[in-house]
């Protein structure tokens, strides 16, 4: 593995990194804190929905975000042989 | 069979099987005893993780907290959970390439500097300290409430339980304990949800139920959120999901504590150390996903359970003759989880916001005109009578729901579990940073590994008294200790572990003035605002959020030192471009 295609691989790793935290920022600080009167507004069933994303949604998200990292490093892995 | 002879097969099961699995997971070697020799799967590792994180607090007191608090009550829930995605993403495959047994071992070799390691020790000690001192007084009441022992003998029992299986399996013993103990933790928590999701909206998954309508009664086909709203007002309390309530936590604030409960979570040393336990980068991330799947199992029950309690609980007694009220509200009392002051010689159960009277019930053992048991405190002038104790949301809703007893039984069993789980993990934390870190690392490098294995041992030992000390003899302060936790590995560990693995250039002296910053900045805050009644002088930002601030200047402080002073030496910056590559973590 020469050192180029180890940085590559490193840059690829950080802008995975990157979009799954601004998911992450998004639905805990966004939509459960700083928007949370906004999209209460907005119901779905019983739930205000800015409620809903703060006791409900987000945590879903974030199971989904940390899988998805998993997966997205597999395939990165094997495509630069880094894997074990 | 009554409610106490399941306790005791429930609890008697449940301790056999974690002694067993103890007995078969016995090491012989350091690896062995600090991580599990490296072998966990990354399955077992994400229940064993979700266990050693689900502590007393999350399962008797989180959904109480909520019921009580409405949305604000998502500082936890959010907080609890979001920190995992930090640890996947930011930390936990990185520190597992890293290898080596504990946190302080990556402070101290990622800066050169046994000053740093001894910092990260002293920070890693007293975080796990604080925490699990609330454990063991969480075994004692358990066993107190359900067994009908004293809350001093439950302790007693729980801290010989822990010491046998921590010292002999050390962290393998621990790991597959904690399997055991998820298993039991989350059939514990979910029977009663269920069932009581089924008896008000019809709809067996809680986490639909609590946004669904009414089934039966009065408001039927109503949805329950928006009736608990309508009670809330009713009795003169904010809007159940309304965000940011007159009197209640501002936007800024609420915003700060779950940034430092997330961050504080990454920086958990019990928490992070679970990842040196799998045998590679993979498993690492892998076993972080898991880990947070099993912890959603509960912490999306747990809103729900806190909307159906509040709607049951305001229901069944407010307004309700005391002569009238349910079972459960006497058994209760005896407890001195809940009671009532008829302030207005009404013999009616008048339930409003405010304290009925200062501080917990101080029963003088004779009873009023209506049977009730008669408190010495020192009332309040609010026209609320009645007092009740977040934790009776977990522990009575059975009860409440009138659910059978062996489901009462499973409870109990279920709260030990959490309670031993969580214990069990930090007390290999500390025992790990004395025997490796301190001895090993700092004092006797030649130490053998049976010694090392011993002094882990003996440390486990002395961990267990010194917790079951102040689980026996709490000191006044445990509840405001708790800001300290999180706080302290907010700003101390996360900005160091982080910028250590994604900025070459971050040095020792930034590390060393960084942590030092951080944690001296969040001592001070939280000290003069808990013990010295000071003001939140900053923006009004709570004890328990100031951690957030702690570690931006730890961030500050660390970039711009590391700036100013000397790169870090070749080896060093070798290192760091060595744990970002996944290959390898096998061998170590």
């Amino acid at each position: 593995m020469s050192k180029k295609d180890l940085s590559q691989y490193w840059k690829k790793n950080l802008t995975i990194m990157i979009w799954l935290l601004i998911v992450w920022a998004i639905v805990s600080y966004g939509c459960s804190i700083l928007f949370v009167e906004q999209l209460n507004r907005i119901k779905i069933g019983g739930f205000p929905l800015g409620f809903w994303f703060a006791q409900q949604g987000a945590i879903y998200v974030f199971v989904v975000l940390i899988f998805i990292y998993f997966f997205l490093m597999e395939r990165l892995d094997k495509e630069y042989d880094v894997n074990d | 069979m009554s409610i106490l002879d399941w306790t005791y097969i429930m609890v008697g099961v449940t301790f056999t099987l974690y002694i067993s699995i103890a007995w078969i997971s016995m090491v012989k070697t350091t690896k062995g005893f600090y991580v599990a020799g490296g072998g966990v799967g990354p399955l077992a590792n994400g229940m064993a993780t979700a266990a050693d994180w689900m502590s007393a607090a999350s399962f008797i007191s989180m959904a109480g907290l909520i019921s009580f608090m409405g949305y604000t009550g998502s500082i936890y829930l959010l907080g609890w959970t979001g920190g995992y995605v930090l640890l996947a993403l930011l930390l936990a495959p990185y520190l597992r390439k890293f290898g080596k047994f504990t946190v302080p071992d990556f402070v101290g070799d990622r800066y050169y500097s046994n000053t740093a390691r001894f910092i990260a020790l002293v920070c890693a000690i007293f975080v796990s300290f604080t925490y699990v001192a609330g454990q063991m007084r969480g075994v004692g009441i358990v066993f107190s409430r359900f067994l009908e022992v004293d809350v001093n003998t439950g302790v007693l029992i729980g801290m010989a339980l822990v010491f046998l299986y921590a010292a002999l399996g050390g962290m393998k013993g621990i790991t597959y304990t904690q399997v055991a103990q998820y298993t039991v933790l989350i059939i514990a928590y979910l029977v009663p949800a269920v069932a009581i999701s089924l008896k008000i909206t019809g709809t067996p998954v809680p986490q639909l139920g609590f946004g669904g309508a009414i089934a039966e009664g009065a408001d039927s086909g109503k949805y329950l959120l928006d009736i608990l709203n309508q009670l809330n007002i009713d009795l003169g309390f904010a809007e159940y999901t309304k965000a940011y309530p007159e009197g209640g936590k501002s936007m800024l604030d609420v915003f700060c504590i779950t940034m430092a409960l997330m961050v504080g979570t990454a920086g958990l040393p019990h928490v992070i150390v679970r990842f040196y336990t799998v045998p590679n980068v993979r498993g690492a991330r892998l076993s972080a996903g898991y880990a947070l799947l099993f912890i959603a199992f509960l912490y999306t029950t747990a809103p729900a359970i806190a909307s159906f309690s509040r709607y049951n609980m305001i229901n069944t007694i407010s307004n309700v003759p005391y002569n009238q009220a349910p079972s459960w509200f006497k058994n209760w009392e005896k407890t001195g989880l809940i009671a009532w002051v008829d302030k207005n010689h009404n013999g009616f159960i008048n339930y409003r916001p405010g304290n009925a009277f200062s501080g917990k019930p101080e029963f003088t053992g004779e009873t009023g005109s209506y049977g009730q048991l008669i408190v010495a405190n020192t009332l309040s002038d609010t026209e609320n009578e009645l007092y009740i104790d977040r934790d009776i949301m977990v522990l009575a809703n059975p009860e409440i729901a009138q659910l059978p007893n062996w489901v009462i039984a499973l409870v109990a069993a279920g709260g030990l579990a959490a309670a031993l789980s969580t214990a069990s993990g930090l007390l290999l934390v500390i025992s790990s940073s004395i025997s490796h870190d301190l001895y090993y690392r700092l004092i006797n490098r030649n130490a053998s590994e049976k010694q090392r294995l011993l002094l882990g041992r003996i440390m486990i030992g002395v961990a267990v008294c010194i917790a079951g000390y102040f689980g026996i003899n709490p000191p006044g302060f445990v509840a405001q200790v708790v800001a300290f936790a999180f706080g302290l590995a907010a700003s101390s560990f996360f900005p160091v572990l982080v910028l250590g693995i994604f900025s070459k250039r971050t040095n020792r002296e930034g590390a060393i003035c960084g942590m030092t910053a951080g944690i001296l900045f969040t001592i001070f805050y939280i000290v003069n605002i808990k013990f010295f009644g000071g003001t939140a002088w900053l923006l009004g930002i709570s004890a328990e959020g100031i951690g957030t601030v702690g570690m931006l200047i730890n961030l500050f402080v660390t970039v711009s030192v590391s700036r100013l002073t000397a790169p870090p030496p070749p080896e060093v910056q070798e290192m760091v471009e060595i744990i970002r590559y996944p290959r390898g973590a096998g061998a170590r």
